[in-house]
């Protein structure tokens, strides 16, 4: 099985906290896996290692192939992250803000017209600066700068947060289109999700660690559904460095 | 890298044009500055005059920090940076960009401060060629140097505060060096302006070549 992502108990810190505690995970390509666990269970740090954003002091780490720490600068461009906030420039349009990003990529201009019409922005809203979009339009087209990079590893951090119901059910089928052409997506969420990507591969974090599913009562409880009460992760979380 | 660059300023004077935070408030402000300036010196009409070239670029070097701080402030208020580290653009090329768009903001301003300097201290604009080039050096090197520390101060919670102190001292070469030569353009002093503008340019090339190598890891550090 070709990988996409292959942690093997990798450790990140800030300062002397541990954001990632000993993460194990693999992930294959062009699969699509969801990421679970309550906040501060580690998933953003998870993406962001995953980006090579977060250097990592432990374990063992392949992304794409490329060790995220070491070789950072080759594997950013391979990766499109959507974090928290939208990384827009709220002065720019929703139709210059995809441009940037396309033209940053080398892409065609023609990719930007597509991407933004694959996000659902006809003309009149895609003159309009970023600034007076609606929170659900401004995450849409934080996805259509992503999109337009056509990345080979999707990293998505609470991609339908303030989506509505059609434009959820947009996303999930784009999503499906990216796994289908060869892309691999990691998205964390705490929501629930529609039923398509609830039947995908689901891991679950917890303490910086990835956990059986059993271990992370807390993730239950946000989702809506039974809480599976377990005493301690399976996966225990090794010593974390000490750093000076 | 000079693709890079091209784009990264486009970018940045396009929001600049859009926002208008330059023309609307950096702009009001160096000029309020400047007629501070004129009400401290105003029982000296002479000094005012002499002291001109010092007061102009002062006023630049505080309307520089602005300018620097709004730049990245472009980067960090919703995340933008990311997108910039995780692009195939090269660092130098989003050091030169940046740099550039905030020193063609600055050099407009010059040009509106020098308009206050003629009009409020009385002072006479001479030696064009030498005034043109010590602006056009000195600009180089604050929006150089300014855009580096930027980018050093921009992952910290104290940015707004850390930045202009760890500028001022920075600066501070090339605002003596730039006034020294104004002085000598406007015929204040007798000194060799075209030797102050040799310094002035080394210090430019100093913190244009720092930020070319250093921008990557600056921003690694964010």
């Amino acid at each position: 099985m070709l990988l996409s992502v292959r942690f093997r108990g990798v450790v990140a810190l800030a300062a002397r906290y541990p954001l990632l505690a000993g993460a194990d995970l693999d992930v294959a390509v062009g699969e699509v896996v969801v990421v679970r666990g309550a906040n501060g269970a580690g998933k953003t740090s998870l993406l962001r290692a995953m980006a090579g954003l977060l250097p990592l002091v432990a374990g063992e780490a392949s992304v794409l192939g490329l060790d995220p720490t070491v070789d950072a600068r080759r594997l950013r461009p391979l990766v499109g992250l959507l974090g928290h906030r939208n990384g827009l420039y709220e002065d720019l349009s929703a139709e210059q803000n995809v441009m940037f990003a396309a033209r940053a990529e080398r892409r065609p201009k023609a990719d930007v017209q597509s991407a933004l019409a694959r996000l659902g922005f006809d003309r009149r809203v895609a003159a309009t600066p970023a600034a007076k979009l609606s929170a659900g339009q401004r995450r849409r087209l934080a996805l259509a700068t992503v999109l337009v990079r056509q990345p080979r590893l999707w990293l998505l951090d609470e991609p339908h947060a303030g989506l509505d119901a059609h434009h959820r059910q947009l996303l999930d089928e784009l999503l499906d289109e990216v796994a289908a052409s060869g892309a691999t997506v990691v998205l964390a969420s705490h929501e629930q999700l529609a039923d398509g990507l609830e039947a995908k591969r689901t891991v679950w974090m917890s303490g910086g660690a990835v956990v059986e599913r059993a271990a992370a009562p807390a993730v239950a409880d946000v989702v809506g559904v039974a809480a599976e009460v377990a005493p301690a992760p399976s996966a225990p979380c090794p010593q974390v460095p000490h750093v000076a | 890298m000079w693709r890079d660059a091209l784009l990264v300023a486009g970018k940045d004077l396009r929001i600049e044009g859009s926002s208008k935070v330059a023309l609307n408030q950096v702009g009001p402000y160096s000029v309020v500055v400047l007629l501070l300036f004129g009400f401290a010196f105003d029982q000296d009409r002479p000094l005012l005059t002499e002291a001109a070239p010092g007061l102009f670029w002062i006023a630049v070097l505080f309307s520089a920090v602005l300018a620097v701080q709004r730049s990245f402030a472009l980067e960090t208020s919703d995340g933008a940076v990311d997108r910039l580290r995780l692009s195939r653009l090269e660092p130098a090329g989003i050091f030169l960009g940046k740099a550039a768009a905030v020193a063609v903001q600055l050099l407009l301003l010059e040009g509106l401060l020098a308009l206050g300097v003629v009009v409020l201290f009385h002072a006479r604009l001479a030696g064009a060629a030498l005034l043109g080039a010590s602006a056009l050096v000195a600009t180089a090197g604050i929006a150089a140097a300014g855009v580096a520390y930027a980018a050093l101060s921009m992952g910290l919670r104290v940015r707004e505060t850390l930045l202009p102190l760890l500028l001022a001292p920075v600066l501070a070469p090339i605002v003596l060096a730039s006034t020294e030569a104004w002085r000598s353009a406007l015929g204040v002093s007798t000194g060799d302006g075209w030797r102050w503008l040799g310094l002035l340019g080394g210090f430019a090339a100093i913190y244009l070549a720092g930020g070319v190598l250093s921008f990557g890891a600056l921003m690694e550090e964010t």
